[in-house]
């Protein structure tokens, strides 16, 4: 079925539906790696003896990742503009970006995870390194996620369709952001 | 009311059985009330022909009164079970009266072992009794336990003491008991641990000071009481030697 | 406005199997939550024979050894919960319902509809499948607590281990994905006139379940991510001597599974209010205090999990604090019941099927209510955790939840669902059956589990208070009272598809009920309102003096 039912278009709260579930899918996010970083802060703060594995994490690439993620978000925040402003094939161009963004986020961790590795850290390696893999992973499959989204969506903005949905992926975007600038002081800062 | 189920053989079986009564006895009484106005109201207002129903929004004020005096009612009863219930939880888990002996239990798939002090009545020596599946204890005396499991979670139980409390792997949990009445009463596993969870079963027998003494000479190692120069046993020995009178 | 979407006529795979319909949608998860019902209680009859049987071999089974027993129970109450109670009064009818009561024309976003249903049913596949691979199905009971339940060489059923934690955070996944559409649809996709309290209670309920379940879940996908690691990649989140500790996954797990309880609870609440005002023609007697406690159960639902884990090692001062709020939450509930107790007073009931149901919920499930005390008391509950007395509580609670209150609303909406009536004859027979029939099967067990029968256990043959003919008595009738359970079950089932097609043909309002579902056919078409409503009033307006009729819909204006 390719119309949109009624139900969808009505707005008794005023704000669009899209937005709507926008936000109780980052809720519900929230709430998964919200328990996921108590779990890990908690095991932290028992086993401080995990300094010495955390001192192995490298802040350089963890850092550069982050300004990556920072700007590819003002990159979401462009492309919400231009949505606004009715223009798709711009807000297409930006989505692509922010994509991009993403890529070269996961493609840095690639190479720093090899390095790890060869150093002999897995997820197997117990205690701070499970955690760090895991927190880590998580993080960069809602990336990989997040990616293939953002060019789902530029694909119908670049037509002008659908343009609500540039806010709706931006907002996402953001929030993936916002749990990496909580995983990198907790997994690459706090040695 | 439980002791009609099942015998209470410990000092503090008596009070969660008291516990038991008193709420049953208060939701009881709740219980009761509820179903018979619930049948009752059934039965009233069957529809009859020619009387039509009420309108009743319950905003009306003395109609909200006969849902918020008994809610009212039902926080009283919650408070009353709540101090009975903090009380006994208190005095079998929050405190730990002098010990008269203290044992090591210890779980694991699938069969309960314990480690009782020997002769010299000090646990971790040379003449320690070690025993697989039967725990021996002497009546009107203090025991401390300390519980630990191997591999799984597991727990302690043993009904007729109302003792319960889960072994978890990698720590020592400690409690007490004092058997008041001779007998043997079942060890259970009350915690799912695996296929041979219902075959973990064991045997707490409770004896006269006098029977219990016999039973510690009998298997003692007299040989081993005396060599001073050995050094003791380690905690988690490998190798337990099977004591079964 | 009209409504009529113009559209080709669909294929029967595009109708049945790759609809976004939300009353198709209701169906499928209905029917695959019907279907797992069977399979639960056929577990439920095999491990009950060897009870009453212990080592004989079982008709439609054969020898119940000790670790199939395990997975027999594990099983049943995984599917129970999973894949029954929550498919079929969430899913099923929050899917039928909410649009309709709402006055549109489906859920807000079908299409996300339609695959929430697609990962629902992959999850059921997969729990499934673990019953055919090596070691069988998982053995660890449905809690799975670690390290029992994250080393195969523990619970000797490894493959079926990691397929039931896969099938359930799939299912998670899935109701993740069906809340969206509930909580979006009813905040935005109401019809004109339709304000915060003109909504149905049953409609508020399952909103509000999905929203429990959306905020307690999280921690223990979490959880159930380290759990599945542990299990296939030799991490040690669980396992103590790698630093892990076996007490966090029963937090994350009982931070969820508490709220859970409520999650399933409120639905079948609301099924309840609304056969409760229509067939007692009388207004619900407090409607926003019953929507105040519901959001204060909820609430309250988030700080008494440890009461499951009284005795397992937590830090013994916690205890009293979950005893507090334990016995706390008894008092909403309480304030629910007793609202809907008197609704009855000043009303005209009629003891239809549906009806019968309704009241029956109640009277079971007070029982359920007050036996929780004796656990949520810690004292008690050092005597009574893992007993038979924690299992006849908890099914005085679910079995009204799950079967009582789900038989009330398919009997009660079936004409709208299927556009036939139900034999009346037969549904009555069919509730008389189950209810004694369920009494019968769970006093026994309160007594098993106060004479000290403990749970999980095949059989008692090696624990000699436990092994009495008295006991072994008591379980035989439980037994046997489960017998006779199932086969008034076939009734139900004979009943529910003979009616298809032979059923008396059902109007569009036979029930003479104000919400906006009864006001289009029976079945509704697509796209369900040839003109779609507007509201006027709330939806229990039942014998209003000085009106003709004894019910007044919302729709009507005057």
């Amino acid at each position: 079925m390719n119309t949109r039912p009624i139900a969808n278009t009505r707005s008794v709260t005023g704000i669009p539906s899209a937005r709507l579930i926008t936000w109780w899918v980052i809720a519900s996010e929230i709430v998964i790696f919200g328990g996921l970083l108590v779990i890990y802060v908690m095991h932290r703060l028992g086993h401080p003896e995990w300094q010495a594995s955390a001192a192995h994490t490298n802040t350089w690439a963890g850092g550069f990742n982050t300004f990556v993620l920072l700007t590819s978000s003002l990159c979401a925040v462009l492309a919400h503009k231009a949505a606004d402003a009715q223009d798709g094939p711009r807000a297409a161009k930006l989505l692509r970006l922010t994509s991009l963004g993403g890529a070269v986020f996961l493609i840095v961790k690639a190479f720093e995870w090899s390095r790890d590795i060869q150093e002999g850290f897995v997820l197997s390696s117990g205690g701070f390194w499970s955690f760090y893999y895991t927190l880590a992973g998580l993080h960069g499959l809602h990336v990989l996620a997040g990616m293939v989204i953002l060019l789902l969506v530029a694909a119908d903005a670049a037509k002008n369709q659908e343009l609500q949905r540039v806010e709706c992926i931006g907002l996402y975007w953001h929030f993936v952001d916002i749990v990496w600038i909580f995983l990198f002081p907790l997994l690459y800062i706090a040695k | 009311m439980l002791e009609r189920y099942l015998t209470g053989a410990s000092t503090y079986a008596q009070s969660i059985d008291h516990l038991f009564i008193l709420i049953a006895v208060l939701v009881g009484f709740w219980l009761i009330v509820a179903e018979t106005i619930l049948f009752w109201l059934i039965f009233k207002f069957q529809h009859t022909e020619g009387r039509p129903t009420q309108h009743i929004t319950g905003d009306e004020e003395h109609l909200k009164r006969w849902i918020a005096i008994p809610h009212y009612l039902v926080i009283l009863c919650d408070i009353v079970i709540i101090v009975a219930a903090i009380t006994v939880w208190f005095n079998i888990k929050q405190s730990m009266p002098p010990a008269d002996q203290t044992v090591r239990v210890f779980g694991q798939q699938w069969a309960w072992s314990f480690q009782q002090p020997g002769p010299d009545g000090i646990l971790d020596t040379a003449d320690d009794i070690r025993t697989v599946g039967e725990l021996h204890v002497s009546v009107n005396t203090t025991y401390h336990f300390e519980l630990r499991s191997r591999d799984v979670v597991h727990s302690f139980a043993v009904p007729a003491f109302r003792l319960k409390q889960d072994a978890m792997p990698g720590r020592t949990i400690n409690g007490w008991f004092r058997p008041n009445r001779v007998g043997t009463y079942d060890i259970q596993c009350t915690q799912i641990c695996g296929m041979g969870h219902a075959l973990m079963a064991g045997r707490v027998i409770v004896e006269t000071q006098q029977e219990h003494a016999a039973w510690l000479k009998s298997v003692s190692n007299p040989t081993m009481a005396v060599r001073q120069d050995l050094p003791a046993p380690a905690a988690e020995s490998s190798t337990i030697a099977e004591v079964r009178p | 406005m009209s409504a009529q979407v113009h559209h080709a006529e669909p294929g029967i795979f595009q109708k049945y199997f790759w609809s976004t319909d939300h009353k198709i949608i209701a169906m499928q998860y209905l029917f695959t939550g019907m279907a797992m019902g069977l399979v639960g209680g056929y577990l439920a009859y095999v491990f009950r024979m060897q009870l009453a049987f212990p080592d004989r071999y079982v008709p439609g089974f054969g020898i119940v050894t000790p670790g199939k027993y395990n997975s027999l129970v594990t099983m049943h109450g995984s599917i129970m919960i999973f894949w029954v109670a929550m498919p079929v009064l969430i899913a099923a009818f929050g899917n039928f319902l909410i649009p309709l009561m709402i006055g549109c024309d489906d859920m807000a976003f079908p299409r996300i509809n339609r695959l929430s249903y697609q990962i629902f049913l992959l999850s059921a596949l997969v729990l499934i499948s673990s019953f055919l691979v090596k070691g069988g199905a998982f053995g660890g009971a449905w809690t799975a607590y670690p390290p029992l339940s994250a080393v195969g060489a523990y619970n000797l059923t490894p493959l079926g281990a990691t397929l039931w934690l896969v099938a359930v955070a799939l299912e998670f996944v899935a109701f993740l994905l069906g809340g969206i559409n509930f909580t979006v649809t009813l905040m935005n996709s109401r019809a004109p006139g339709m304000k915060m309290f003109d909504i149905p209670i049953v409609v508020w309920m399952i909103v509000l379940a999905s929203v429990i379940f959306m905020a307690s879940v999280g921690p223990l996908i979490a959880g159930a991510v380290l759990l599945l690691f542990d299990q296939t990649l030799s991490t040690g989140f669980y396992d103590p001597s790698r630093g892990g500790d076996p007490l966090l996954w029963q937090h994350l797990f009982w931070f969820f599974g508490h709220p859970e309880v409520y999650v399933v609870l409120l639905p079948a609440m609301g099924i309840v209010a609304e056969i409760l005002a229509v067939f007692a023609r009388k207004k619900l007697f407090g409607y926003k205090t019953i929507l105040y406690t519901a959001w204060a159960t909820g609430i309250l639902s988030f700080v008494v999990w440890a009461h499951h884990q009284f005795v397992a090692g937590i830090d013994p001062r916690m205890a009293n604090i979950f005893s507090v709020t334990t016995l706390l939450i008894s008092i909403p509930i309480a304030e629910m019941v007793f609202l809907y107790i008197a609704t009855l007073y000043g009303g005209s009931i009629h003891l239809d099927t549906p009806m019968l149901w309704a009241l029956g919920f109640i009277a079971e499930f007070m029982i359920g209510g007050v036996t929780g005390i004796f656990l949520g008391s810690a004292g008690t509950d050092i005597y009574l955790h893992d007993t038979y007395f924690v299992i006849a509580h908890f099914h005085y609670t679910f079995v009204p939840i799950a079967i009582i209150s789900v038989f009330g609303g398919l009997t009660f909406w079936y004409p709208k669902m299927f556009g036939r009536m139900l034999n009346e004859t037969l549904g009555k027979i069919h509730f008389w059956g189950t209810v004694i029939a369920f009494n019968v099967i769970f006093i026994p067990l309160f007594m098993t589990g106060v004479a000290g029968d403990q749970r999980r256990v095949y059989s008692y043959a090696q624990f000699a208070e436990q092994a009495r003919p008295a006991l072994q008595h008591l379980r035989m009738t439980s037994t046997f009272a489960l017998l006779a359970l199932l086969s008034f079950q076939l009734l139900f089932l004979f009943n529910f598809f003979w009616s298809l097609r032979n059923g008396k043909r059902a109007e569009a309002n036979p029930w003479r009920s104000n919400t906006l579902e009864w006001t289009v056919a029976s079945p509704p078409p697509h796209g369900n309102f040839a003109e779609l409503p507007t509201v006027y009033r709330g939806p229990y307006e039942y014998g209003l003096p000085g009106r003709t009729d004894d019910y007044w819909p919302q729709n009507v204006p005057e």
